[in-house]
């Protein structure tokens, strides 16, 4: 098999049936099964944020583009939860599902192929973002800080900002060793993202050199623009940007990650 | 051992009848219906040939054993008749469908009990059935009945609601079979069922194999367990460095390799010399300071051998299949 050969071969679209939603469902009566506990984080960590960064370390924070500091960081707060939810979900918990538990192994004995297997984790994982980031604008909703009605689609955006985050975390998990090597993905990816999406200050603030990074190479930077457009209710050029960066994105690693599983998986 | 229900009996009374419900005995298997096939089947893992060109059959209704040293290639076998590992090479049929060209419905006839347990520990043991039984497109009442059935079949019910952690190594052997059979599949693939198992758990599957395979399931079986593979197969297939260097019924492969006896007599130079003047026609073999002789001659001869050289301690014996295994295999260690 030559280079080329290969490069195509791992963005071969996968043959899916309805079985992936078989997958998901089993992900689903698990997460049911313990819901107080898988509620209780996404509850809890935005009050926690908004107490401390937007009250307290607000009030010395001048307005940011016309926003309060605690409106600025709100939508970021729910932005943040949808990366999060999906990419500790298809990363720790995937690989534990596929390595310790073999359930991977369990379910392609039956006539479900491996491929519906992935998909159907990745898209549990863009639903666990769906239901995280709904909890997290609950809570924005409570603090008095959503001003458009276009916030309603934001879970809409967090299946498919979670979808795109639940891929680019699968192809961790094909590449991981072991559980441990998740750190790296962590620290080096999203910790630094967390921090410099426009999450917390404006990406105008950054060095030119870390904003053409932001903006052209990092998912949560569109994630936060969009989140923060639909609950400020501010349409500007830069959301059409982001949605067409996600979009485009997410199919890609999609593909790309189900490839990578399937080499890792089928010997 | 009948089962009690309703719906498992059914499914078993319409598989074709190579077997006398009746009278839960074998008839003669004169239709030698060919229900698994393989051609020169090859399986190459980077630079390891784990399965080197092999060829066999496994006929409809029969339990058929595959034997084996670790790493002889068994279970690699096992992987590419249910289709969770492709072939390197070849071809291999299953009730005339191609493994690589149907997978899906291969997978839906049938049932597959691996070595390394992967019930999901996230589930209690009855939602480990119905959920599995989801991914074969069974109705959630269907799934719960059959389920209910094969924990009564495995003695498995009061253990129902538990969490898979809390059950003991035997019971979660049983509750992989019983996962196994929620398909009602026609072919069961059980790779070391009864391995680490004490023997009461070991004969409980023991007679659940048998049973089923009175009902007409055609039976896969890999064992480390000579006395396991007598008792349970019709015909065995010997594997080592992924070749099949031996088959046949287990009482032919004895009869041929080991014959009807053994003697074994304490192990001195001067009884070694005896039984080499004596015994011209039979293999010797000193393990731990016991010579164990080995004829294809009939009966008798060692009798006629201690009458005429009493020794202390020497025993004849019935020849078993571990004594074919361990010719066939040779003694070293594989891994």
């Amino acid at each position: 098999m030559t280079e080329t050969d290969n490069i195509t071969s791992y963005l071969q679209p996968p043959k899916l049936t309805y079985r992936v939603w078989k997958v998901w469902l089993r992900n689903w009566n698990v997460f049911m099964k313990t819901y107080k506990v898988n509620f209780f984080p996404p509850l809890l960590e935005p009050i926690l944020y908004l107490l401390a960064l937007g009250l307290g370390l607000g009030t010395i924070v001048q307005e940011i583009e016309g926003m309060t500091y605690i409106q600025f960081i709100a939508p970021a707060l729910v932005a943040i939860s949808i990366m999060n939810s999906s990419f500790f979900e298809c990363t720790y918990a995937s690989f534990v599902r596929m390595y310790y538990q073999k359930t991977f192994d369990a379910i392609i004995t039956t006539p479900v192929n491996i491929e519906e297997v992935i998909a159907g984790e990745l898209l549990w994982g863009a639903t666990r973002s769906l239901i995280s980031s709904a909890i997290v604008l609950a809570v924005v909703a409570a603090f008095g800080l959503i001003t458009s009605p276009l916030a309603i689609l934001v879970p809409a955006l967090a299946f498919i900002g979670g979808l795109m985050f639940a891929s680019m975390a699968m192809c961790f998990t094909a590449i991981a060793p072991n559980i441990d090597f998740f750190n790296y993905p962590a620290f080096l990816f999203i910790t630094p993202m967390f921090l410099i999406s426009g999450t917390f200050f404006p990406v105008t603030q950054l060095p030119y050199a870390a904003q053409v990074i932001a903006l052209g190479v990092l998912p949560l930077t569109q994630t936060v623009n969009l989140t923060r457009g639909l609950i400020m209710g501010r349409l500007e050029t830069i959301l059409l940007y982001s949605l067409i960066w996600i979009v485009s994105v997410t199919p890609v690693f999609f593909i790309l990650s189900i490839n990578l599983m399937k080499r890792k998986l089928i010997k | 051992m009948r089962v009690r229900a309703q719906s498992l009996r059914e499914f078993f009374l319409k598989q074709p009848a190579i077997v006398d419900i009746a009278q839960g005995r074998i008839l003669p298997m004169t239709a030698t219906e060919i229900l698994i096939q393989a051609k020169n089947l090859t399986k190459k893992y980077d630079n390891f040939l784990a399965v080197d060109n092999i060829d066999f059959e496994v006929f409809k209704g029969e339990c058929c054993g595959f034997l084996g040293p670790n790493g002889a290639g068994k279970t690699t076998t096992i992987r590419m008749i249910h289709c969770v590992s492709p072939l390197t090479n070849g071809q291999l049929s299953v009730a005339g469908m191609n493994v690589s060209a149907s997978p899906r419905e291969i997978k839906c006839m049938v049932g597959v009990a691996p070595q390394e347990n992967n019930l999901d520990p996230d589930f209690t043991v009855l939602q480990n059935l119905v959920v599995y039984a989801r991914y074969f497109d069974i109705p959630k009442s269907t799934a719960l009945e059959r389920a209910d059935e094969l924990l009564k079949f495995l003695q498995l019910q009061e253990k129902r609601d538990v969490i898979i952690d809390q059950l003991s190594t035997g019971m979660k052997r049983r509750l992989i079979l019983a996962r196994a059979l929620i398909n009602e599949p026609q072919i069961l693939l059980l790779d070391e069922p009864t391995t680490g198992l004490d023997p009461q758990a070991r004969h409980l599957i023991w007679d659940r194999i048998i049973n089923l395979k009175k009902r007409g399931v055609t039976i896969i079986l890999t064992t480390h367990y000579m006395d396991e593979a007598a008792e349970l197969c019709d015909r065995t297939l010997v594997m080592d460095y992924g070749k099949i260097i031996e088959q046949g019924t287990p009482p032919d492969l004895i009869k041929k390799h080991v014959g009807d006896e053994v003697l074994e007599i304490d192990y001195n130079d001067e009884t070694m010399a005896t039984l080499r003047k004596t015994l011209p026609d039979t293999r010797l073999e000193v393990i731990s300071d016991r010579i164990r002789v080995f004829t294809t001659q009939p009966h008798g001869i060692f009798e006629n051998y201690l009458k005429n050289h009493p020794a202390k301690g020497a025993t004849i014996r019935n020849a078993n299949l571990e004594d074919v295994f361990l010719k066939l295999t040779g003694r070293g260690l594989r891994e």
